[in-house]
C-alpha cells in the first residue's frame, strides 16, 4: 500500500499526540517530599570521642542475634570480623592519618567509627523493596527485613547509601542480613545490644528526639568541661564518671543526611574521613518516588497514552482495509 | 501488504551446533547456581562475583537491562509502523518482532536466574507483598505483561505456519489492540529501567545521575529498537543469503539519526543545567568512558546524515553497531562503572561461569533466531525475488 502524504500526516498527529500526552498529561501530580519520623521512633547516639574501640558492641551484637563468635566478650577487641557481612551487623572502624598520635584528630590522629544499619527516617531499601520485606514501623521506626516476603532481587542492597543491607551470595536459600535494632529483645525489656554493652556510653540508646538533644547538649559545651553523660540507654539512668567533653566537629551526622537517620553521630574528625557519605537534605526515596507517581498515580498517564495510541493504532488498521485488518501483515 | 515467507536452509550446521554447545555451558553453571547460590565456587571459579558493593552484574545488566534494550525492534517499529502510521517499514515488522519475543522472554528468564529467591518471585505480582512505590515493581509488572503482549503479537506468524487460519484471524482482528499496548508498555518499563538507579543517589557519579533518567533511557531504547532492525536485516542478508533491505533501511537510518540528536540534545542539556559540564573535562577515567560513549552516539548521526554513505550496507551496518555500542555502553557505566559503594572496598569484574551463562543466553537468542526464521514465515517476500531456495510464501493480512 502507498502511503499517501495526507495519511501519513494524519498518522503523525495522531502520534504526536500520544507523545504529548505522555508529557503533559503527569503535571498536576505533586513531589513527594521526605517522610517525617516516626512519633515513637528509637535509635542509637554514637559519639565517636568517647568510643575507645574495645569492639565489646560487635560481640554483644552477634550474641545478641545468635550469629558466630570466634572470641569471648573479655577479648572482643581480638574479634576477627573485619567488615559489615551476612554475620556482622556491627563494625568498629579505625580511621588513621599519618603517625596516629591523638585521637579524634584528623591530622596526624585517629578515631573509631561505629557502623551499622542508620534506620534512615526516609530508607531508600524500603522505597526500593517491590515485595514489601522491607519495611520501616509506622511507631519506632526500626528498618526491618521479612525473608518470607524477599525475592533476592537485592535492590535494597544497590539503594542504600551505607552499604548496609548483606546478602547470602553463597546460600541456594540466601536471605538479606541488618541491624533491627535488637526488636527482637524489646519485649524482654531489653535494649539494642550494643548500646547495652558499650562501657564508655560511646553508643547510646532511647528516643531519637531525646538523643538528638543530649547530642546538641554535647556540641554546646565548651571542649575541657567536665562532664556526666548518659551510658546505656536515655531511658535507664545510667551515667558515665565524670570526664571531660572532647572538640567536635560542628555536626551531627544523621540529623538532616539523606532525610535524616534514627542513628545519629558526633565525631572529633569530618565525617567523610570516616567513610560517612555526604548525602543531601532531600531522601532519594522521595526523589525515586516522585518520578515513579508523576508518571503512574492512579494509572492516569498511561490511560491517556494508552488512549492516544489506541486511536493511532486502529485509523492506521481502518486505513488499510481488507479483511485482516490491523494485522501485523 | 507485506508477504513473509521462511528462510528455509538446513537447520543443522557448524553455525548451530557451536550455539548448541555454548547453550549447553550455560545451562551447567545455572544448574550450579541453582544448587550452590549465585556467588558459588566452581571449578572454573565463583558463579558470578556479585559482592554487596556491585550486588547487580551483567546478569541484571545485560541480560535485563541491555537485552530488552536489544528486543526493542518489535517496540520501535511499531511505533514507526502503526502509530506514525509509515507503513513503507512494515516489511521489517516480523523479524523484529522475532527478535523482541525472544529478547524479552530470556530477559525474563535471567531475572530468574539472578533471583535469589526465584520461588517468591510471584510476590512481585501480589496485591498482599506488591509495593507500587517501587521502581523495580513497575518493571517487573510491565516486563510480565509485555512479554504476553509480544507473544499474542507473533502468535499470527506461528499459526499460520501449523495451518490455523481461524486463529490467526482471529488474533488479527484485535492485533490494533494488542500493538497499542505493546508501545505503551516498553514506553514505561524501559524507561523506569532508567529511574532504577534514581535511589541509589550518591552511589552514582552525577555525571550520570540525574531526574532525567527515565527520559534517557527511554529515547536511548527506542533508538536501540531501530539500530538492531538495520542490524538484524544486514545480518540476516548476509546469513540466509536473501536480498538485502537497503532502501528501506537508509530511510530508516534517517529516523534513527533524528532519535539520536533528540537524545544527545537533552543529555547535553541536562548536564548544563545541573552544572556537570566542567566534570566532564576532568580527564579522570569517567569523564573518558563519558565521551566514549558519546563518539559512539554522534558516529552514527554523522554517518547518517550523508545521504551519500545512507546508500552504503556497510555504513549502515556500522552505524547500527556502533549505536548499539553507545546506549549498551550507556547502561553499563550507569549501573556499574559510574556506580561506586559505600563501606567497604568493593571490585566487580564479571567470573567466566558468569560471563559464560550469558554468552549462552545470547547463543540461545542467536539459534533460536536461526531455527526459527528457517521454519516460520519470517522474512520478508521479495517481489521478484532471485534468491536462494524458498518455501512458498505465505499470503498474511493485507
Amino acid at each position: 500500500m502507498t502511503v499517501s502524504r495526507r495519511n501519513f500526516l494524519r498518522g503523525a498527529a495522531a502520534g504526536c499526540t500520544a507523545a504529548t500526552a505522555a508529557v503533559v498529561a503527569p503535571a498536576p501530580a505533586e513531589a513527594r517530599g521526605n517522610k517525617e519520623l516516626p512519633p515513637e521512633a528509637v535509635g542509637l547516639l554514637f559519639d565517636a570521642t568517647m568510643c575507645v574501640g574495645c569492639k565489646a558492641c560487635v560481640v554483644a551484637c552477634k550474641e545478641a542475634n545468635g550469629l558466630p563468635i570466634q572470641v569471648p566478650m573479655e577479648r572482643a577487641f581480638e574479634d576477627p570480623s573485619q567488615a559489615l557481612s551476612p554475620t556482622t551487623f556491627n563494625i568498629i572502624k579505625m580511621y588513621k592519618d599519618g603517625e596516629a598520635r591523638t585521637k579524634d584528630t584528623a591530622q596526624d590522629g585517629f578515631s573509631f567509627i561505629k557502623r551499622s544499619c542508620m534506620h534512615c527516617v526516609d530508607p531508600g531499601c524500603v522505597s526500593a523493596c517491590p515485595v514489601n520485606a522491607m519495611t520501616k514501623d509506622a511507631k519506632t521506626g526500626v528498618v526491618s527485613y521479612n525473608a518470607d516476603a524477599c525475592i533476592g532481587c537485592r535492590y535494597c542492597v544497590m539503594a542504600c547509601p551505607f552499604g548496609i543491607p548483606k546478602f547470602d551470595y553463597d546460600k541456594a536459600v540466601p536471605e538479606i542480613h541488618k541491624c533491627q535494632l535488637c526488636n527482637h529483645l524489646w519485649k524482654e525489656g531489653r535494649f539494642a545490644a550494643c548500646a547495652d554493652v558499650c562501657p564508655t556510653g560511646a553508643t547510646l540508646f532511647g528516643p531519637v528526639t531525646k538523643l538528638l538533644e543530649e547530642a546538641k547538649r554535647r556540641q554546646a559545651m565548651e571542649p575541657g568541661t567536665v562532664a556526666k553523660f548518659p551510658r546505656r540507654s536515655t531511658e535507664t539512668g545510667d551515667q558515665t564518671k565524670e570526664k571531660p567533653v572532647a572538640k567536635y566537629v560542628d555536626h551531627i551526622y544523621g540529623e538532616k543526611e539523606g532525610g535524616g537517620t534514627q542513628m545519629l553521630m558526633l565525631s572529633g574528625v569530618p565525617f567523610d574521613k570516616l567513610g560517612l557519605p555526604k548525602l543531601p537534605e532531600r531522601s532519594y526515596a522521595s526523589m525515586s518516588e516522585t518520578v515513579q507517581h508523576t508518571l503512574y498515580d492512579g494509572l492516569v498517564a498511561p490511560a491517556v497514552v494508552l488512549g492516544g495510541l489506541l486511536a493511532a493504532t486502529y485509523r492506521s488498521s481502518r486505513r488499510k482495509g481488507g479483511e485482516e485488518d490491523g494485522s501485523h501483515e | 501488504m507485506s508477504k513473509y515467507e521462511s528462510a528455509g536452509g538446513k537447520l543443522i550446521t557448524p553455525v548451530t551446533l557451536f550455539l548448541g554447545a555454548l547453550v549447553a555451558i550455560a545451562a551447567y553453571f545455572v544448574l550450579v547456581r541453582f544448587i550452590y547460590g549465585i556467588g558459588a565456587q566452581t571449578p572454573f571459579g565463583a558463579v558470578t562475583n556479585l559482592n554487596d558493593g556491585y550486588s547487580w552484574g551483567i546478569w541484571v545488566v545485560y541480560d535485563v537491562v541491555i537485552g530488552t534494550g536489544l528486543a526493542c525492534g518489535g517496540y520501535a517499529l511499531a511505533l514507526l509502523v502503526y502509530v506514525f502510521n509509515r507503513g513503507e517499514y512494515h516489511p521489517l515488522v516480523r523479524p523484529a518482532l522475532l527478535a523482541s519475543v525472544f529478547g524479552y522472554t530470556l530477559g525474563g528468564v535471567a531475572v530468574m536466574v539472578d533471583l535469589g529467591r526465584w520461588w517468591n518471585f510471584w510476590h512481585i505480582l501480589s496485591p498482599g507483598y506488591a509495593n507500587p512505590n517501587s521502581v523495580m515493581f513497575e518493571v517487573a509488572v510491565c516486563i510480565a505483561l509485555y512479554i504476553h503482549v509480544l507473544w499474542f503479537e507473533f502468535s499470527p506468524t506461528m499459526f499460520e505456519r501449523w495451518g490455523w487460519k481461524n486463529a490467526a484471524r482471529r488474533v488479527n482482528k484485535v492485533m490494533w489492540v494488542l500493538v497499542a499496548l505493546g508501545c505503551l508498555f516498553p514506553m514505561m518499563h524501559q524507561s523506569s529501567l532508567g529511574s532504577l538507579l534514581i535511589v541509589m543517589g550518591a552511589k552514582v557519579d552525577p555525571r550520570w545521575h540525574t531526574m532525567l533518567l527515565p527520559a534517557l533511557f527511554l529515547l536511548s531504547a527506542i533508538s536501540m529498537g531501530f539500530a538492531v532492525v538495520m542490524f538484524e536485516a544486514t545480518l540476516s542478508a548476509e546469513g540466509f543469503r536473501r536480498p538485502r533491505e537497503t532502501p528501506m533501511l537508509k530511510k530508516l537510518a534517517v529516523v534513527l539519526a533524528g532519535v539520536l540528536a533528540a537524545y544527545l540534545a537533552l543529555r547535553f542539556a541536562d548536564l548544563a543545567w545541573r552544572g556537570q559540564i566542567g566534570d566532564l573535562f576532568k580527564g579522570d577515567f569517567l569523564a573518558g568512558m563519558f565521551w566514549l560513549e558519546i563518539a559512539l552516539f554522534a558516529l552514527p548521526i554523522a554517518l547518517f546524515s550523508s545521504s551519500s554513505l545512507r546508500e552504503s550496507p556497510r555504513a549502515l551496518f556500522i552505524g547500527s553497531v556502533s549505536m548499539l555500542l553507545a546506549a549498551s555502553l550507556y547502561r553499563i557505566d550507569g549501573f556499574l562503572v559510574a556506580l561506586t559503594p559505600n563501606g567497604d572496598e568493593f571490585h566487580y569484574f564479571p567470573s567466566v561461569p558468569e560471563l559464560m551463562v550469558t554468552i549462552g543466553m545470547i547463543a540461545f537468542e542467536v539459534l533460536a533466531y536461526i531455527v526459527l526464521a528457517r521454519v516460520l514465515p519470517v522474512m520478508h517476500a521479495h517481489e521478484a525475488h532471485d534468491a536462494v531456495p524458498h518455501t512458498a510464501p505465505v499470503p498474511a493480512g493485507d
